[in-house]
């Protein structure tokens, strides 16, 4: 009697297994067939750290206007980006540094076609310290002193105006276009950075870092400004008047550091790909340049004619795609 | 009825008996065997990433004497872990000074000292703080602790060895106590007893019988403690200020091994001199966990086999 109950049983839990086993199988061929059955398309995109708010920004904006198409936004740094470009893994990369050649071949080598440039934008790098901290304005040469391989500013005393206070140098990870960028403007073709700064793997991070720590200086978009850091105005030698970061001030190109942001793709973009960059430059995607902060590449008023009607193709090749599929 | 279903069934059972029980045999060896070829595949495919680099072009004596690092510079990459390797090793040994007193205190404290529902207790909370992960850490030492340490020193900045080795300790000390206080507890009452009718005090038995009867256990729950030290990663990537340089001082940011593959290993292109320098840290890495685990391994065997 009780070895027909355990045989009935071990029979029982082996068809529940079975029925779980075919309701699971099931379960998951209808989850396979949901996105491919749907339209929705993905334009995957990665890169910089400056960029990310603004990629972020151009994707709700351009997925509100056409909900078929999603765009993915990834940072990580502008090297990340140009290395998943490379190895396929997304289809724009952004850059806040232009490429280098030893970059550009490798592209060439793994995807058999040349990058192509777009420059999207221009950004002006602000220098942060703390709220407190009494320096106002600060020189290329001073900072490159702060910053390079063999300086000799390491106490805030040493600049005019400055307290007593032992500099602490913020810097970003090796893989920012920031800190290439940086190292070119400010410290020049030759010249390393000094090792033992703190290196932080955001522009968001450099920012909270400077602001929690009174000695710290900071270098990281002015887009990410926040009440607790102060900008510095930078003069570009000993004797010129210092700029502050504005919009103006890097428009005009009075503000020294100034860098253009870029979008990356392999080969020339087609497709849903050159839909996305020519709404980019359009006017309603520079004003979202403008709108966060950075200086957009065509200014959205001058090109309003011009930018409106490639606005306007790029909507109706959509539709025609939209209705076909 | 049922007296003639059974002969005819018995058999049957029987059967799916056997094979019930040989299913669950072969499972359990495809799980133990599975383990092996997990690390063995793990260490040849960090290995292949690395040997084109360890056996070319990277000069070793270099790689471990230049506090240099700048793998990605556009005028002459170097690359030297001295720093790194100091980094690393700094903050764990501040890590152990900090939690070997405290974590053998504390397992001496449950095991000893303390009976019925407080050491239960204790020993739920114990396993909850080594469940807590290493972000979540790594945010205490970066938000709360580094402020504190600006503070309460005067220090130029918060994230730093010594927030770093804080932060590690506190996540080495459960690893310390709960295999601590297994050890301890192995050791015989007999013993306990015998000290007591010789009318020894509570810390003589610690000090002139426990330890030395446990001492082998102990030791290999301060190196697994090393162990979860030296291989921590996000936790010492926020509180340790992530800064190239030999640290001079408790309050200097340094940048650990683990930390530095963590951080840059996203940018590389696969195959190029610093993905695979990467590797390479990622190999020394492997050696010294493999040396620490192994030192425990021969420690905890020793225990067994003086039992025995």
């Amino acid at each position: 009697m009780g070895g027909i109950q355990v045989f009935y049983r071990s029979f029982c839990a082996v068809l529940i297994i079975a029925a779980l086993a075919i309701f699971a199988a099931g379960c998951g061929r209808r989850d396979a067939s949901g996105p491919a059955g749907g339209d929705q398309r993905t334009i995957r995109i990665e890169g910089s750290d400056t960029m990310v708010n603004l990629a972020q920004a151009w994707a709700e904006d351009y997925n509100k206007k056409f909900p078929g198409i999603s765009v993915q936004v990834l940072g990580g740094g502008s090297g990340v980006g140009i290395a998943s470009l490379t190895d396929g893994n997304c289809d724009m990369a952004n850059a806040s540094r232009q490429m280098k050649p030893k970059e550009i071949e490798r592209v060439k080598d793994k995807r058999g076609v040349e990058p192509v440039e777009h420059i999207v934008g221009y950004d002006a790098l602000a220098v942060y310290v703390h709220k407190n901290n009494p320096v106002d304005t600060i020189t290329i040469d001073q900072l490159a002193e702060i910053y390079g391989e063999g300086g000799t500013i390491t106490n805030w005393s040493q600049i005019p105006g400055g307290a007593d206070l032992e500099i602490t140098r913020v810097s970003r990870q090796n893989n920012s276009g920031t800190y290439v960028y940086f190292r070119e403007a400010v410290l020049g073709p030759k010249r390393e950075y000094k090792l033992g700064s703190i290196d932080q793997s955001g522009s968001k991070d450099v920012v909270a870092l400077v602001s929690k720590t009174p000695g710290a200086i900071g270098y990281s978009g002015m887009g990410y400004a926040t009440p607790e850091v102060k900008m510095l105005n930078i003069s570009s030698a000993k004797g010129e008047p210092g700029v502050p970061p504005t919009v103006e001030n890097a428009k005009d190109g009075s503000y020294p550091i100034t860098r253009p942001l870029y979008i990356y793709t392999a080969g020339e973009a087609t497709g849903l790909l050159k839909e996305f960059l020519d709404w980019i430059n359009s006017p309603a995607g520079q004003k979202v340049v403008l709108h966060l902060g950075y200086v957009p590449a065509h200014s959205p008023e001058e090109d309003a004619g011009g930018g409106g009607a490639a606005s306007d193709a790029s909507t109706d090749t959509d539709t025609s795609t939209d209705t076909d599929t | 009825m049922s007296s003639e279903i059974r002969p005819v069934s018995r058999p049957g059972i029987q059967w799916v008996y056997r094979m019930i029980e040989r299913l669950i045999e072969l499972t359990i060896m495809l799980c133990g065997w599975s383990s092996i070829l997990f690390v063995f595949a793990i260490f040849y495919f960090v290995f292949r990433e690395a040997a084109p680099m360890l056996f070319g072009d990277l000069n070793l004596v270099e790689f471990f004497t230049s506090p240099n690092w700048r793998p990605a510079s556009e005028i002459q990459p170097q690359y030297g872990v001295l720093a790194l390797l100091v980094g690393s090793l700094s903050v764990t040994a501040l890590a152990m000074v900090l939690a070997v007193p405290f974590g053998l205190g504390a397992a001496i404290y449950v095991s000893e000292f303390c009976g019925g529902k407080l050491k239960e207790v204790l020993k739920v909370v114990i396993e909850l703080l080594s469940a807590i992960p290493s972000v979540v850490w790594g945010f205490v030492g970066y938000m709360v602790l580094g402020p504190l340490i600006m503070q309460l020193s005067g220090a130029p900045v918060g994230v730093n060895v010594l927030n770093g080795g804080i932060i590690l300790a506190l996540m080495s000390v459960p690893i310390i106590v709960s295999v601590g206080e297994d050890a301890l507890k192995a050791v015989p009452d007999s013993y306990r007893e015998a000290a007591l009718s010789l009318g020894a005090s509570r810390w003589e038995i610690v000090c002139r019988v426990l330890f030395p009867a446990a001492k082998n256990g102990l030791l290999a729950a301060v190196l697994l403690g090393v162990g979860r030290a030296i291989g921590e990663t996000m936790a010492v990537l926020m509180a340790t200020g992530h800064a190239v340089q030999i640290p001079h001082s408790l309050f200097d940011p340094i940048r650990t091994l683990t930390a530095t593959i963590a951080a840059e290993l996203g940018e590389t292109v696969e195959g190029d001199d610093h993905y695979r320098v990467l590797f390479v840290i990622g190999v020394v890495l492997f050696a010294v966990t493999f040396v620490v685990n192994l030192i425990a391994d021969l420690v905890v065997k020793g225990i067994r086999s003086e039992k025995a």
